[in-house]
């Protein structure tokens, strides 16, 4: 909490940290997130609800999951994949999760040395996320194909069990696909404006912001690091569970 | 400008912090993925499942989306609306059991 209170002499006094300053923060006027620029409450904002979104599609697998009365297929078998060998159970999910959280370790890296407006390894480590996102939905795209031609799983019936199984697959894992594709997007639109220099001097346009202000970048890092968020649970409730 | 005397440096923090975190995804990733092949089954499974991913999403939340350096008026903000999930989820769990014994009552010949 220290760092966000500067202080300076002959200022006012810094504002009280705990619970005190939880009560004082909500009681004052003008604004409730005193050191939040507005843009990145949005985005706070924002991802609660995709997170009610995301929750009502898990709650809605566990409901089906757990109230039909054919068996479940068993994720690690369905997602198992062999190269030459043994299939190995779940590899290319393992795989996938990797490159998700290597993406959110180059995001964070990014937004660190966006504020140390270091714009060249900025624009660098965005384009890496990209990437690496990238990465993630081409490996979906192959999961998908390989599910849909020839596993033969439909959104409405698959072979090995329950029906149920490819409607919230389908459902779950293309909203997030979704959701990291835009992340992808934005990502390459970002890189492009740091590299450019618009946030150093202050360029009027879309998506950017104050003159040596890199608070985009962090802001963008939220929804990043949310979709990486989403997919451990998607990893945990869908194909682990 | 404001709002100099409050956010000018945004969320800064050393490098290392982060690298410690990224290395600790990678090993529950490892151990959540490690459940799965080695067999981990009934309640031990489920609860290190949730156990690991608990901790990756805590670790993500709190630190590469700078939770833990935020004030608490955001903290609660955000944090507290997403527990009510679990209500939804307790509603529909029992939901979901009616639904399975009638149809194992009615359909019991269908499937």
């Amino acid at each position: 909490m220290s760092e966000t209170v500067v202080t300076e002499p002959g200022g006012p006094s810094p504002r009280p940290t705990g619970v005190e300053g939880f009560v004082g923060d909500w009681s004052s006027d003008q604004r409730a997130f005193k050191n939040v620029p507005w843009g990145k409450a949005m985005m706070w904002i924002f991802l609660v609800s995709d997170t009610f979104i995301f929750s009502i599609f898990l709650l809605s697998y566990m409901t089906v999951r757990s109230s039909t009365t054919v068996a479940w297929p068993h994720p690690s078998e369905v997602f198992a994949l062999s190269f030459g060998g043994e299939p190995i159970p779940l590899i290319l999910i393992a795989i996938m999760t990797f490159i998700l959280i290597t993406s959110s370790g180059t995001m964070v890296l990014a937004v660190n040395y966006g504020y140390r407006k270091d714009r060249f390894r900025t624009a660098v480590l965005l384009l890496a996320t990209a990437a690496f996102g990238a990465a993630f939905v081409g490996m979906q795209a192959f999961e998908w194909t390989k599910l849909i031609v020839e596993e033969g799983v439909r959104p409405w019936t698959n072979p090995m069990g329950a029906a149920q199984f490819g409607s919230t697959f389908f459902m779950i894992t293309g909203f997030h696909g979704f959701h990291v594709s835009i992340g992808v997007l934005f990502l390459i639109i970002l890189a492009r404006k740091v590299w450019r220099g618009d946030y150093d001097r202050g360029q009027r346009g879309f998506f950017t912001s104050r003159k040596g202000n890199y608070e985009i970048i962090e802001t963008m890092g939220l929804y990043w690091h949310f979709v990486d968020l989403v997919w451990v649970f998607i990893f945990a409730f869908f194909y682990l569970w | 400008m404001a709002e100099t005397d409050t956010h000018v440096e945004g969320q800064q923090h050393p490098l290392g912090i982060y690298f410690k975190i990224w290395a600790w995804l990678f090993v529950l990733s490892t151990c959540s993925y490690m459940v799965d092949y080695l067999h981990v089954q009934g309640y031990l499974r489920w609860t290190l499942i949730i156990i690991f991913m608990l901790a990756k999403a805590g670790l993500i939340v709190a630190v590469f989306m700078h939770m833990m350096w935020e004030r608490l008026a955001l903290l609660y903000a955000i944090l507290t609306p997403p527990v009510l999930v679990l209500i939804f989820t307790a509603l529909m769990s029992s939901e979901s059991g009616y639904t399975f014994v009638t149809r194992t009552i009615f359909f019991a010949t269908a499937s």
